[in-house]
């Protein structure tokens, strides 16, 4: 990684330098724009060559860490492989031009993918129904709440407004169930990871909406009184809601229908391996069972005969509605499609097994190497928990420190104080797609830096050293706001 | 398969390490009642090659036809530099960039962004993007009503002329929350919203006032007259915006009586290709004594410990995973990847190339509605100024004039009669600068023979 820093693009630009060849050719026109309507300055833009512009953004790019570059133990986050095939062809020229609203007739070869798609999504994860609309997690999340309130008001059940939710769980479940105007109850999780049964058997009522549940847990666990869970919340009149982060650890071996769950949202940005793209785009699309198969999201892509078209509100009246100006994230949902026909059937379980492999062996080997396991009489998943509690008593260094050591020996940090009931915690999923090297390597820095922080503490508590950065002040950057660029002059 | 490189002596060695025989063993916390015994729905794997050849069978049936529809998202050409560098495995295979000293190079390409995009609308402050235009309008109606704190009434009035998708978006989104839309009539011989229509709601509770410029139509509101009403009553005002059309007309931070509060679009036509709907991304700016109402990552300049300049996430005391259930949303991610074409597409158009697009797409949406009123049967319906898009009314149904267009390879514009039975038969054209004066002709021609033959039969 390069050290160097690199200046704000602004800096490069120069007063009537540009990359012409962009620019279109005049078009000899008079305009009839109104005076009073027309912009009076021009904005704040570049004025840059292609090249500068090239440079300047191939070298921010090599400011980053990333899976093409680094190994990227992100936990909770799946940060696999995305294979290059699938970028290629859900970009071909005829893809990347189709207009969102052109007719179905311009479309086969899309929307037959798209269908399959949802085919394959439904058999994977045993549901009945699938809408690929949801732009990412959170908004897949919002769409399987408001389905569920959809559900219990066409029932005329009007006092299911609660939604139970895990302490552990992320922070999206319960904004999620707050846009969907619920209220949330959260319950406790027992010293074994699995949710307390009892604390549920007394939490539900009348009032229960649902419960939002990621399994395996956000813990790293599986839970093993799934069906129990399944079998209050039903018998209570509620639903239960799966959150898809987890997927992974579960493709081919378990499917959350199966488990009892009424609707659940998948991250194909995790699970099937499309890009995060440095935070986004997701695609979240949504699983139901039966009951809620009228509620699904519009629009969704249906086969009458040999053709495809989309179903809209006509064909779905009682959907919940639209989420997007269109369809969702089409290409990522292309870049999906080409991942899961590439894995097939066998490739499927492949996803599960392998990433509980490599999971369990990084969890073997830090345990050997003296780290304490959150939760070590269990199995991990496709990922685990180690805390750092210890460490920080004993040695004064924390989660932190560790994460952003790691940096410096070229890995990505682990998720850290996720979940918030872990004290110190390093939340670690190294996927499938990485090599028993890879994984070997990692379990020796993490060794390497736990003998740093009784050696030099101060010096890993200073990390990381070999980044374009050192820490960041946080309180700095949200006190004195720099949000965007001014010239020095103005400034 | 599955992309995964172990070989058989390394599974031999892990396992032995973890003391299980198997694989399999590694699943016995799940009960065996629960297993998956089949996937007979899913297809046996593909290889690249197989997979390649397969989805370009795909892509070349749905053709490459000349497209005309804008109606949200537009056809512009994007510069080959854009997606080469999108696409760099540094960006396109990173994540969210929690840790900061990892990711300067997102962090720095964000802030790059929120200037650009803050200026472009004339506003204080930007958000990192939100998912698309239509769920951006959706978040600035629930940042609206939580800021705007003279208003209990958590009411937004919405014009007609507004996307119809967008208003379905933000009534999916937002009603869940007991937010009301109330919608406002456009003046049906001129296509926009008359400012004597808000006289109704003089003295009323409004929480917000939505102003679409372009409006739906393609139409240029009035957005002063707009403004200035709201604004003098302590209305906020809620703007959706092209981002190309900006490069030409006023920005919403100076429409009168002190601009918009909130400002959002869709970003797509920055270098986004149309690829059926999406990715795409939704832009945020506002007001800096909004920004904490704003939901959304947020990037900020600061030190590091060595006193060197850096970037970072801030404010994200406002966010899900640190509020919960009191977050201003339940949004986690921006739409990165699209940003950083958006970044690099703005950069390499500058404030000249980008007047030159929005100009070109003017000029040639106004040659298109020149031509095609010359076809028999074939008026414009409004009489005010227009941006890169138009409204015509033909002298039949429309969904039988499209389709027979289609067949001859050319998409003719977005058929209204759905949204908008009371034009009757009115049809939504869009020209950009990729549009050529043969290609106007062409879809010219075609029209004129379809017009001609549906006529006689």
């Amino acid at each position: 990684m390069s050290a160097l820093r690199e200046k704000v693009i602004f800096e490069y630009s120069r007063p009537g330098r540009g990359s012409r060849d962009q620019w279109p050719e005049k078009v000899e026109h008079a305009a009839k724009i109104p005076e009073h309507l027309k912009r009076r300055s021009a904005p704040r833009l570049p004025e840059v060559s292609e090249l500068d512009a090239v440079r300047h953004f191939t070298r921010l790019s090599q400011l980053n860490f990333s899976i093409d570059t680094h190994f990227y133990p992100l936990g909770s986050c799946t940060m696999k492989y995305n294979p290059k095939g699938c970028n290629e062809y859900a970009m071909l020229p005829e893809f990347r031009a189709r207009h969102p609203l052109a007719p179905s007739s311009h479309g086969q070869g899309f929307l037959e993918c798209m269908f399959e798609l949802q085919e394959m999504l439904k058999e994977v994860t045993g549901m009945q129904g699938v809408s690929l609309t949801p732009m990412a997690g959170a908004q897949g999340e919002f769409a399987g709440v408001a389905m569920i309130r959809a559900y219990h008001r066409a029932r005329a059940d009007m006092a299911r407004t609660e939604i139970i939710v895990p302490e552990a769980a992320h922070g999206t479940n319960p904004a999620t169930a707050m846009m969907c105007g619920c209220t949330v109850r959260e319950i406790r999780v027992g010293a074994d990871g699995d949710i307390d049964v009892a604390a549920l058997q007394s939490a539900v009522g009348p009032q229960t909406a649902g419960i939002m549940l990621t399994n395996p847990s956000t813990l790293g666990i599986f839970e093993r009184r799934i069906e129990e869970v399944a079998r209050i919340v039903h018998a209570a009149g509620g639903l239960l809601y799966y959150d898809g982060a987890n997927l992974n650890a579960i493709l081919g071996k378990v499917r959350p229908g199966d488990m009892g769950f009424d609707a659940i949202h998948m991250n194909l940005h995790k699970t099937f391996s499309t890009p995060h793209g440095g935070g986004g785009p997701g695609a979240g699309a949504v699983g139901v069972s039966a009951r809620l198969l009228p509620f699904l999201p519009i629009p969704i892509v249906g086969r009458e005969g040999e053709r495809y078209r989309w179903l809209g509100e006509a064909d779905l009246p009682q959907s919940i509605g639209r989420l997007s100006a269109f369809m969702g994230n089409a290409g990522v949902l292309l870049r999906a499609y080409i991942y899961m026909r590439m894995l097939g059937r066998t490739g499927m379980s492949e996803v599960g097994d392998y990433a509980t492999l490599n999971a369990n062996y990084l969890l073997a080997r830090l345990k050997q190497a003296g780290f304490d396991a959150a939760y070590p009489q269990r199995r991990a998943s496709h990922e685990f928990i180690i805390t750092l509690k210890r460490e920080a008593r004993e040695l004064d260094v924390s989660a932190m420190d560790f994460a952003k050591r790691l940096l410096d020996h070229g890995f990505h940090a682990p998720t850290t104080y996720f979940p918030l009931i872990v004290p110190e915690c390093l939340l670690i999923e190294p996927t499938e797609t990485e090599s028993r090297e890879v994984i070997d390597a990692f379990a020796d820095a993490m060794i390497r830096i736990e003998r740093e922080a009784r050696e030099e503490p101060e010096y890993v508590k200073g990390a990381p050293h070999t980044l374009p950065v050192r820490r960041l002040d946080d309180v700095r950057a949200a006190k004195q706001l720099d949000l965007i660029w001014t010239p020095k002059e103005a400034a | 398969m599955a992309f995964i490189p172990h070989t058989e002596a390394d599974v031999a060695e892990m396992l032995a390490l973890i003391g299980v025989k198997r694989i399999e063993d590694l699943f016995d916390e799940i009960p065996a009642s629960l297993r998956v015994r089949s996937l007979a729905g899913i297809p046996a794997a593909m290889n690249e090659q197989q997979i390649g050849r397969l989805m370009s069978e795909r892509a070349r049936s749905d053709g490459r036809p000349l497209c005309f529809i804008g109606a949200g998202a537009y056809e512009h050409h994007i510069p080959a530099a854009v997606w080469a560098i999108t696409t760099r495995g540094e960006f396109y295979s990173a994540y969210t960039p929690y840790q900061a000293e990892a990711s300067q190079g997102t962090l720095q390409l964000i802030y790059e962004y929120q200037t650009m995009i803050a200026s472009l609308t004339g506003m204080e402050v930007a958000n990192a993007s939100l998912y698309d235009g239509a769920s951006a309008l959706a978040e600035a109606c629930l940042m609206a009503v939580r800021a705007n704190r003279k208003s209990k009434a958590q009411r937004v009035l919405v014009p007609k002329a507004v996307h119809p998708h967008y208003r379905k978006v933000a009534s999916a989104t937002a009603g869940n929350q007991a937010l009301r839309f109330e919608e406002l009539p456009y003046s049906p011989s001129e296509g926009r919203t008359l400012p004597a229509a808000l006289a109704r709601y003089d003295g009323e509770d409004v929480s917000a006032l939505v102003i679409q410029q372009p409006n739906f139509f393609g139409v240029l509101e009035d957005v002063d007259a707009l403004t200035a009403w709201a604004r003098e009553r302590g209305i906020f005002v809620i703007a959706l915006v092209n981002p190309t059309s900006l490069a030409l007309l006023k920005p919403p931070g100076e429409w009168d009586a002190g601009g918009a509060d909130i400002v959002v679009g869709e970003g797509q036509p920055l270098g986004v290709p149309l690829s059926s709907g999406g990715p795409y991304f939704g832009f945020m700016t506002t007001r800096m004594a909004h920004v904490r109402q704003m939901p959304g990552r947020i990037v900020g300049r600061t030190l590091d410990v060595s006193g060197r300049e850096g970037f970072t996430l801030t404010l994200q005391a406002r966010e899900q995973h640190i509020r919960r259930a009191r977050a201003t949303s339940n949004i986690c991610t921006n739409q990165g990847l699209l940003v950083t074409a958006a970044t690099i597409y703005m950069s390499l158009l500058g404030p000249q190339g980008l007047a030159r697009v929005a100009a070109a797409s003017h000029a040639r949406t106004a040659e298109l509605v020149g031509v095609l009123t010359r076809v028999p049967g074939v008026r414009s319906l409004f009489c005010a100024p227009y941006f890169h898009e138009a409204v015509l009314a033909l002298d039949r149904p429309v969904a039988p004039v499209l389709q027979r267009l289609a067949d001859r390879g050319i998409l003719a514009g977005f058929d209204l009669t759905e949204h908008y039975p009371e034009l009757g038969h009115a049809l939504l054209v869009c020209a950009t600068e990729t549009k050529t004066s043969a290609d106007i002709e062409r879809y010219a021609a075609a029209l004129a023979e379809v017009m001609k033959a549906a006529r006689a039969a």
